[in-house]
């Protein structure tokens, strides 16, 4: 027996017109990857008034096989417009979880920056309380993200000394954060050369006593001796940390859970006191 | 001995004997890097973490273990049988600068034993602290102990360098300092601390005056007192942080358990274990009163002398106050929202700040990281399905309990003697 089951569609006349119309509506929005690119599309979409934005990079394989796509070139003063108008909306705190949520990486990131944009801009006062509401919501969560990221690199970044006194650092953070932590190193290190060096986004950041720069490194990882690489008294001080780390245990009160919940096994590659004697890296 | 292992084995015994001192802060204080010069001391940075938990953001050791002093509660006593050792300045200066310049620490935490007198090791602790910022023009974090005893000038030169300075009750009753340390009492401690105090607000008037006062400690005092050693109340303990906070004006009070190092019969044997769930209820009772606007005697008092061990004070503090609750939070203050159990005050801001836009329902506050499952009892909160039961406090108490998943359940077996 051969039960035919009818389903039922009710479709909405305007649910069909407005599901095609959609799909032919859509913008993918290309922008060179930067913050000011970003806000420069964020210009483009209020002027030109385009609905269903999907955002991509310049370089990235376009998702969308739909609908028109819309190239933006980088303008500052349009970016400074779109700024001064957040600005007149949201507090420096407000407007500086925008900031980070650019930086975090996080799936459909530029999207949630988007939504938080639109119902910034469709408030009349400012909304960035409405805690409830999960355009806001969601950016927070990205800030903090980043925010506590770029907090764990301030305090994991170990820098050793090389013969010709550049004090260098590796790092691999879950997010990009060193846009964000340069300028506390810079004020902090303000008499010594150093570099921090991204390896998971094979970029560095370089400070020669003057200014910042963005650098790439090729790195030679031929066997070298140590001691050709490293100043003199390098090796000593790696030690008495190792030595330090060692001593201020309290074995009475041992708590690896707690230990490991602070310092995540992630981020022990790169410190000297988790390896018992000194590497390259 | 090679150089370096000579170095290594100070490091190691003056490290170690430093590390019952807890304070751990490196912020508190606004230095600038100045001049081009190294480092600043505005953030707290925890550098790493110990395998006990505790964080590492300073250089903490001892100038020198060498003490002429017999308190039966410190490593360093003494007639305790134990190598010692001597850093010279030069090599603290040397030892603070590398580290530092490696991003290892925020800066340093300098004490020491007393040797010969009172002012000859404050004066050599000075001697430090000027080098470092003078000479190396270094504007990291330095916390140096007031050594009880020292001269007022040595103190006021103290202040110039440091960014805290601290003087350790560690007995929390005279009666028990007296007992473990005859030579010492609390007014040895009192006394550095009220000159300090005076300092400290004396620079601050002029600075409004004077622009370019130096800053006189701006990280300000702390203190710490050991926990279980002497049979003191908790009641006790809080009433002596209490009187710090607000009568002294101190930062930060710690809080340190026990940890057995001497076979002395006056104190707890080797084998006792640390008094850590104790220790954790006092951090929670003293954040109580410092961000919460708790009073002490809401906490504890003299017919109830020590804190529950099972639950935080704030959740025992409700149960014994069941007359407060439930709060509707979309109307109640700040304040009252601040003492439902499980709504931190993060969480009571967010609350207030986001019920301008809308009321806010149970789903809302659980993605605001609220502890719901807790908070529900005390809530106001209105749910179709929730029948509105009455519990008594011990039935609020056992739910709870049982629908935790307690950090400290593996403590809580018979075993377990607690002071």
């Amino acid at each position: 027996m051969f039960f035919a089951v009818k389903i039922k569609r009710t479709v909405r006349k305007e649910d069909t017109v407005s599901a095609e119309f959609s799909i032919y509506n859509m913008t993918t929005i290309i922008y060179d990857g930067t913050y000011p690119g970003w806000l420069t599309a964020v210009f483009e979409i209020y002027e030109h008034k385009l609905s269903d934005v999907f955002f991509a990079r310049e370089g990235e394989p376009a998702a969308s096989l739909f609908g028109v796509t819309h190239i933006v070139k980088t303008d500052e003063t349009k970016a400074a417009r779109v700024l001064n108008g957040l600005k007149q909306k949201l507090s420096a705190d407000g407007l500086n979880c925008l900031y980070k949520t650019f930086f975090s990486e996080l799936e459909k990131f530029d999207e949630k920056m988007w939504r938080f944009v639109q119902y910034v801009f469709a408030s009349a006062h400012n909304v960035e309380g409405d805690l409830s509401n999960n355009a806001i919501w969601e950016v927070r969560q990205a800030a903090k993200f980043v925010h506590r990221e770029s907090h764990r690199m301030k305090a994991f970044i170990r820098f050793k000394l090389t013969k010709d006194q550049l004090f260098y650092a590796i790092v691999e953070p879950d997010c990009d954060v060193l846009p964000l932590i340069a300028r506390h190193f810079e004020k902090r290190y303000a008499d010594q050369r150093w570099l921090i060096y991204d390896a998971r986004r094979k970029y560095g950041i370089y400070y020669d006593l003057e200014t910042l720069s963005n650098v790439e490194l090729t790195f030679d990882t031929s066997a070298q001796s140590l001691a050709e690489l490293y100043d003199e008294r390098e090796e000593f001080f790696q030690d008495m940390w190792r030595r330090y780390f060692g001593s201020v245990n309290i074995k009475a009160r041992k708590n690896l859970r707690l230990h490991v919940q602070h310092m995540p096994k992630r981020y022990w590659k790169y410190l000297t006191e988790k390896h018992p004697e000194s590497r390259l890296l | 001995m090679k150089v370096s292992e000579r170095a290594f084995e100070k490091l190691e015994i003056l490290a170690d004997a430093a590390k019952y001192d807890v304070s751990c802060a490196s912020s508190g204080s606004k230095r600038q890097n100045k001049d081009k010069g190294l480092g600043n001391a505005s953030n707290g940075i925890c550098h790493a973490y110990t395998e006990d938990g505790r964080c590492v953001s300073l250089l903490k050791i001892l100038l020198t273990n060498h003490c002429i002093f017999d308190c039966a509660y410190c490593v360093s006593r003494k007639s305790n049988d134990i190598k010692r050792a001597a850093f010279t300045v030069e090599e603290v200066v040397d030892l603070t600068i590398s580290f530092y310049r490696r991003n290892y620490i925020e800066g340093l935490f300098l004490s020491s034993g007393i040797f010969d007198s009172a002012d000859v090791t404050m004066e050599r602790l000075v001697r430090i602290a000027k080098k470092l910022r003078l000479e190396e023009n270094f504007n990291g974090y330095i916390h140096l102990k007031a050594i009880p005893g020292a001269s007022d000038d040595l103190m006021k030169e103290a202040g110039l360098y440091a960014d805290r300075l601290s003087v350790n009750v560690e007995m929390p009753t005279e009666k028990g300092l007296k007992l473990l340390a005859p030579d010492k009492n609390h007014k040895d401690v009192i006394k550095p601390m009220q000159y300090l105090k005076k300092a400290i607000a004396g620079h601050k008037e002029e600075k409004k005056i004077i622009k370019s006062t130096p800053a006189f400690a701006p990280a300000g005092q702390s203190t710490q007192m050991v926990i279980g050693a002497t049979g003191e109340s908790d009641m006790e303990i809080l009433g002596m942080a209490n009187y710090f906070y607000k009568k002294m004006n101190l930062r930060r009070v710690y809080y340190s358990g026990y940890v057995p190092i001497s076979m002395d019969n006056r104190l707890p044997a080797i084998g006792t274990p640390v008094p850590m769930i104790r220790e954790n209820r006092l951090y929670q009772a003293d954040w109580l009163v410092r961000f919460y606007g708790f009073n002490v005697n809401e906490l504890v008092g003299f017919d109830l002398p020590h804190l529950d061990l099972e639950i935080d004070p704030k959740l025992a503090w409700a149960l014994r106050n069941l007359h407060a609750f439930p709060v509707d939070i979309n109307i109640a203050d700040l304040e009252l929202i601040k003492r439902i159990p499980g709504i931190g005050v993060l969480s009571a801001q967010k609350i207030v700040k986001a019920r301008k836009f809308k009321n806010l329902q149970p789903e809302d506050l659980q993605k605001m990281g609220v502890a719901y499952n807790r908070a529900k009892y005390f809530l106001a909160v209105s749910s179709p399905f929730a029948m509105h039961k009455d519990y008594t406090p011990m039935q609020i108490r056992q739910q709870i309990l049982t629908l935790q998943n307690s950090k400290y359940v593996n403590n809580f077996s018979p075993q377990m003697a607690l002071f």
